[in-house]
């Protein structure tokens, strides 16, 4: 039996390991994502608003045209917390009431902006009334996020936007089953899309509600205004 | 050269056929069930999604080396939610009709697992080139599923295609198809098919070699 050499003991073997990265430099990595991505949403943001806003106000023009028949052209009323009038229009004292006129300056009708919770998200509508006729005389959707295909017939399906083409307002909108309209101031829900169509009514009864009446009476006035100075157009 | 070129090219290839998203790997399933009523839906979802998906693998890929991959799902849905924010804003203001028509369903493209799969198992994994191949490829594949499923269920639900009628006034539409139920009818049709197609070619290969 040899004697073995005596050699010192061997270090322990520590494995391999990647340098971790320190607390600073995963706060860099996030703040750096967060950063980039906020110059590129600003950027994206500034860019795309002004045509945005311009589209959406080419969609209200082109609504209220539609709702209110050869109307050509049209203004935003006021609203003082008691009386709609016209004037200039701010922020504060904008009214989502439209007048509009057809040829000789004669006035058609109102247009209402009205919005209501359906299915998805809120549906934002503008819809004709005849203070005259104590009609709604037609309906645009402005902004919906229904269901593509169920909810979405709220704009597409001809048949219930027939239901707005001539509305008694009186005694109160109400929603039915599809065919079984019977009164003038009823609306025929769509099957597969009952809350979605619903949802329309309510803000329909909801705007009425709120506007009938100042509409009327500032139908009225304007009435009044018109015989007391008859010439004031030519 | 060449051999990076023919990588490449497969790498693109195979997610049109061999690794389709939907009809394979069964992802990104919320869009494909949801907004496939109609051709024109699936087009423009699957085109906002090719969008997201091309410029998020093109940053992850050239950032792979930068991102510590302690916080990389983090920096993944930054990347990710940043393209999807940018495709809401292009689309409503260049295409508001189809912004309007696709409602809630483009910010949902923030969630669709395709996008941060293939973030994590590709785009942080390969150069840019490879990883623009792969997102293209991968997109490409989700566009001709959404278009397939959307076509056969606007034609059966609406009897239209691209919003021009096909079969006239005579047809009765099956009202089905184009509620949520005839998104899985379709889906599982297409899945069939394509399985039993994936497997006579596998046959005829194994009898070939």
């Amino acid at each position: 039996m040899t004697e073995q050499p005596h050699l010192p003991p061997a270090p322990p073997v520590s494995p391999e390991l990647p340098s971790e990265p320190g607390p600073g430099r995963l706060i860099a990595t996030l703040g750096l994502a967060g950063f980039f991505s906020g110059l590129l949403l600003v950027t994206g943001f500034v860019l795309t608003r002004p045509i945005i806003e311009e589209n959406k106000a080419e969609a209200l023009k082109a609504a209220v045209y539609k709702v209110l028949e050869d109307c050509k052209s049209f203004e935003q009323l006021t609203w003082d917390g008691q009386n709609l009038g016209s004037g200039p229009t701010t922020k504060e004292n904008a009214a989502p009431v439209y007048i509009g006129f057809g040829e000789g300056h004669r006035v058609l009708g109102f247009a209402i902006t009205s919005e209501e919770p359906g299915f998805q998200d809120i549906i934002k509508a503008i819809y004709g009334y005849d203070p005259q006729l104590d009609q709604i005389i037609g309906m645009e959707i402005l902004e919906s996020k229904e269901t593509p295909g169920l909810g979405d017939k709220i704009f597409k399906d001809v048949n219930f936007r027939s239901n707005f083409d001539a509305l008694a307002v009186q005694p109160e909108i109400i929603s039915v089953k599809h065919g079984q309209k019977s009164n003038p101031h009823e609306v025929e829900a769509i099957t597969g899309a009952t809350i979605s169509s619903k949802a329309v009514t309510r803000l329909l009864q909801k705007g009425m509600a709120e506007w009938r009446e100042p509409i009327q009476r500032f139908a009225q006035d304007m009435e009044q205004k018109g015989a007391s100075e008859p010439n004031e157009q030519n | 050269m060449g051999k990076d070129q023919h990588t490449d090219w497969d790498v693109l290839i195979k997610g049109l056929w061999r690794e389709n998203p939907v009809f394979v790997a069964v992802l990104g399933m919320c869009p494909t069930l949801a907004v496939t009523n109609t051709a024109i839906n699936s087009l423009a979802m699957a085109s906002a999604t090719f969008f997201v998906l091309v410029f998020s693998s093109l940053f992850v890929s050239l950032l792979r080396k930068v991102i510590a991959k302690q916080v990389r799902i983090t920096t993944y849905i930054v990347i990710i939610a940043t393209f999807v924010s940018l495709v809401d804003m292009l689309l409503a203001a260049l295409v508001p009709d189809i912004h309007k028509e696709l409602g809630a369903f483009i910010a949902l493209i923030v969630v669709n697992c395709l996008i941060l799969g293939r973030q994590e198992s590709f785009a942080a994994k390969n150069k840019v080139g490879a990883a623009l191949m792969d997102a293209i490829g991968m997109g490409l594949g989700f566009t001709i599923a959404l278009l397939m499923i959307g076509i056969v269920r606007e034609l059966l639900g609406n009897g239209s295609l691209f919003d021009i009628p096909i079969f006239g006034t005579s047809f009765e539409p099956w009202i089905i198809m184009i509620l949520p139920p005839g998104g899985f009818f379709t889906l599982g049709f297409l899945l069939l098919l394509f399985n039993a197609v994936a497997l006579r070619r596998a046959k005829a290969n194994a009898i070939t070699s």
